[in-house]
């Protein structure tokens, strides 16, 4: 992991009215490690996250993702990032590779290629039998692998994930878990949001969100070491508590 | 280009693999053709009219024959006006006619006489339609008793050598059929193409698949640019098959050119459809989408000049026809298929949804934002 940094956000802040939604954030993402965005249900992670990706306005806040400035080089940034939306999003009535195609040449990739690629994918995933299904006729564990792989098919510089494995059993979410690895080993920056603490052990670094603000940040091992205890799960309660 | 590709490849897939949408772009306009311009005709043929004849002399049984055999009325008879408007309260009779006593003596002596009709005005419609066929009954009627006493009177018999003959223009046969089903044609393409493509987005913005596509390097124009021509080319498509349908079916005539029928087609489709997806963007849910596409269509359908014609309106209704899009083009399909006009008899309706089009269209991009 080198100390080159992919994103920066200093000041972050986002208000919905009188709502704070995120509240002067302030972290930088280094390239190729697995950053986990913790923090209760309405603590603000899906809110950074859209405007990570660009696709909120942040009210305040001096935001660079993958060298870009967030508000004058929005659409350079699209073209080096993946996003995987809490809400599922593949088209249910088109198939697996149909979705994998269309949102592959939106981002521009040429078709001999994608056809390739779409297949090597597949293939590795054991699911080349499904190439020509519906999205509507699959599991949801596999709806949620796919997902992933449609947001990282066009070799983004950094992929968001927002809560990628809600809903999904334990056995997917591990396989799921895997695919993330993989993706980061072949260098893409994984940014990621959950509240599953078990998930929170396997990122390199995390930040624990509470009511808008980031409360702790670093990695999940001393952070077990700073607040005494057995694992995440035990340091989220003791975060929460307070 | 290929981006633009991708979506309309996309759209068009989604449109044919939806199990509804084929009976919609087939059936639905063969429903409508059929059902509407049966349906809404304005030729009466069955005006229930009640004689009342205190007369009772030779002359007022002719006025009543002549009632008789008009293919309008259905004649029956009643002893008295209290009688009859009670007929007329039970909603059994149209129209009264009071015959007065001396009819006769009165015309025959005085030169004239009166009569007194009496209409069931619960559909205006209805009655001022049975108004214009009594006038013309009681006009001929007239006519002969001038030309019967023209030996007495030269001077009223000189009338008669003016002959009015009516000719109809453009429809001759005053069929109303043909005048139906060019404006149903124009219903048919304005629904399809407003929900269609006002549907359409909102779908993605519900399923949360527009959020997928925002996160993409798309430009704006691409994304509208391919979600209007797959749903124009349905339109187009459903046009010219119910023009096929008009022209079997009521032999709808194309007397100008079907070129610049589909040219002003295009123009108006993309007008319509930047419509829709401009509701789109203000609804966040189909349900909202749908109420504000019926209150846009319920009003500009029926002031668009499809039953009741746009001129005879109130002064403050034709202004306002000035933002009816439907309007215009009712009026240019109108034109260019029962009367042959040309480009130049058409331009102003055109230009007016040239404009139109482009606003909306602009407003439309512009509106789209990929970032909230």
């Amino acid at each position: 992991m080198t100390q080159e940094k992919i994103i920066t956000a200093k000041n972050m802040t986002k208000k919905f009215g009188h709502f704070v939604a995120n509240d002067n954030l302030t972290f930088d993402v280094y390239k190729g490690e697995i950053f986990g965005f913790l923090g209760a249900n309405g603590a603000g992670k899906t809110t950074a996250i859209r405007i990570l990706c660009g696709l909120s306005m942040p009210s305040a806040g001096e935001i660079k993702v993958a060298g870009f400035d967030i508000y004058k080089q929005n659409e350079k940034i699209k073209k080096n990032i993946g996003y995987m939306s809490q809400k599922f999003s593949l088209y249910e009535d088109l198939t697996v590779y149909e979705n994998l195609n269309f949102y592959a040449s939106i981002y521009g990739m040429q078709k001999n290629e994608i056809k390739k690629k779409a297949d090597e994918l597949l293939e590795k995933l054991e699911f080349s039998y499904a190439k020509n299904k519906l999205i509507k006729d699959i599991p949801l564990g596999w709806k949620q692998k796919l997902a992933f792989s449609t947001a990282v098919f066009h070799n983004p510089k950094i992929v968001f994930l927002d809560e990628p494995t809600g809903g999904v059993d334990p056995v997917t979410r591990r396989q799921f878990w895997d695919l993330i690895y993989q993706t980061a080993e072949e260098g893409i920056t994984v940014f990621v949001t959950t509240h599953y603490m078990d998930e929170a052990e396997y990122c390199d670094r995390v930040s624990i969100m509470d009511e808008g603000k980031i409360v702790a940040l670093d990695t999940p091992l001393n952070l077990i070491e700073q607040y005494k205890v057995q694992n995440m799960d035990e340091v989220f309660v003791k975060i929460a508590r307070k | 280009m290929r981006t633009i590709i991708s979506i309309i490849k996309k759209e068009f897939t989604q449109v044919f693999r939806n199990k509804t949408m084929l009976p919609i772009i087939f059936v639905i306009p063969l429903v409508q053709l059929l059902v509407l311009v049966y349906a809404a005709s304005l030729d009466m043929k069955s005006i229930n009219l009640l004689v009342v004849d205190k007369d009772l002399t030779p002359l007022s049984k002719e006025l009543e024959s002549k009632f008789t055999a008009s293919p309008f009325f259905i004649v029956g008879n009643s002893i008295s006006v209290s009688e009859a408007e009670k007929e007329i309260l039970n909603n059994n009779a149209d129209v009264i006619i009071v015959i007065p006593q001396g009819f006769e003596k009165n015309i025959t002596n005085e030169n004239s006489s009166e009569l007194q009709f009496l209409f069931n005005a619960i559909n205006g419609t209805k009655a001022s339609i049975a108004n214009g066929y009594s006038q013309r009954i009681v006009y001929d009627f007239n006519q002969n008793i001038i030309l019967n006493s023209g030996n007495l009177f030269p001077e009223t018999a000189e009338f008669q050598k003016i002959n009015i003959e009516n000719s109809f223009w453009y429809n001759p046969r005053l069929d109303y059929k043909i005048y139906m089903s060019s404006g149903i044609l124009v219903i048919l393409v304005t629904i399809i193409s407003l929900i269609l493509s006002g549907m359409n987005l909102v779908r993605e913005k519900e399923s949360g698949t527009i959020e997928q596509i925002n996160v993409t390097p798309i430009k704006k124009y691409q994304f509208i640019i391919g979600k209007l021509i797959p749903f124009l080319i349905i339109a187009l498509f459903e046009l010219a098959f119910g023009l096929t349908i008009a022209k079997i079916l009521f032999k709808l005539p194309f007397e100008g050119s079907l070129l610049l029928l589909f040219g002003s087609a295009i123009i108006y489709l993309i007008t319509m459809l930047s419509i829709g997806l401009l509701m789109s963007v203000f609804s966040e849910t189909q349900q909202q989408l749908m109420f504000i596409a019926y209150f846009f269509v319920m009003v500009f359908i029926l002031m668009s000049g499809i039953f009741t014609p746009a001129e005879t309106m109130p002064q403050w209704a034709q202004k306002l026809n000035y933002i009816n899009p439907i309007s215009y083009f009712m009026k240019i399909v109108r034109m260019i298929l029962l009367k042959g006009s040309g480009l130049k008899d058409i331009i102003n309706e055109l230009l007016a949804l040239v404009i139109y089009g482009s606003l909306t269209l602009t407003f439309a991009v512009v509106k789209y934002r990929k970032r909230a």
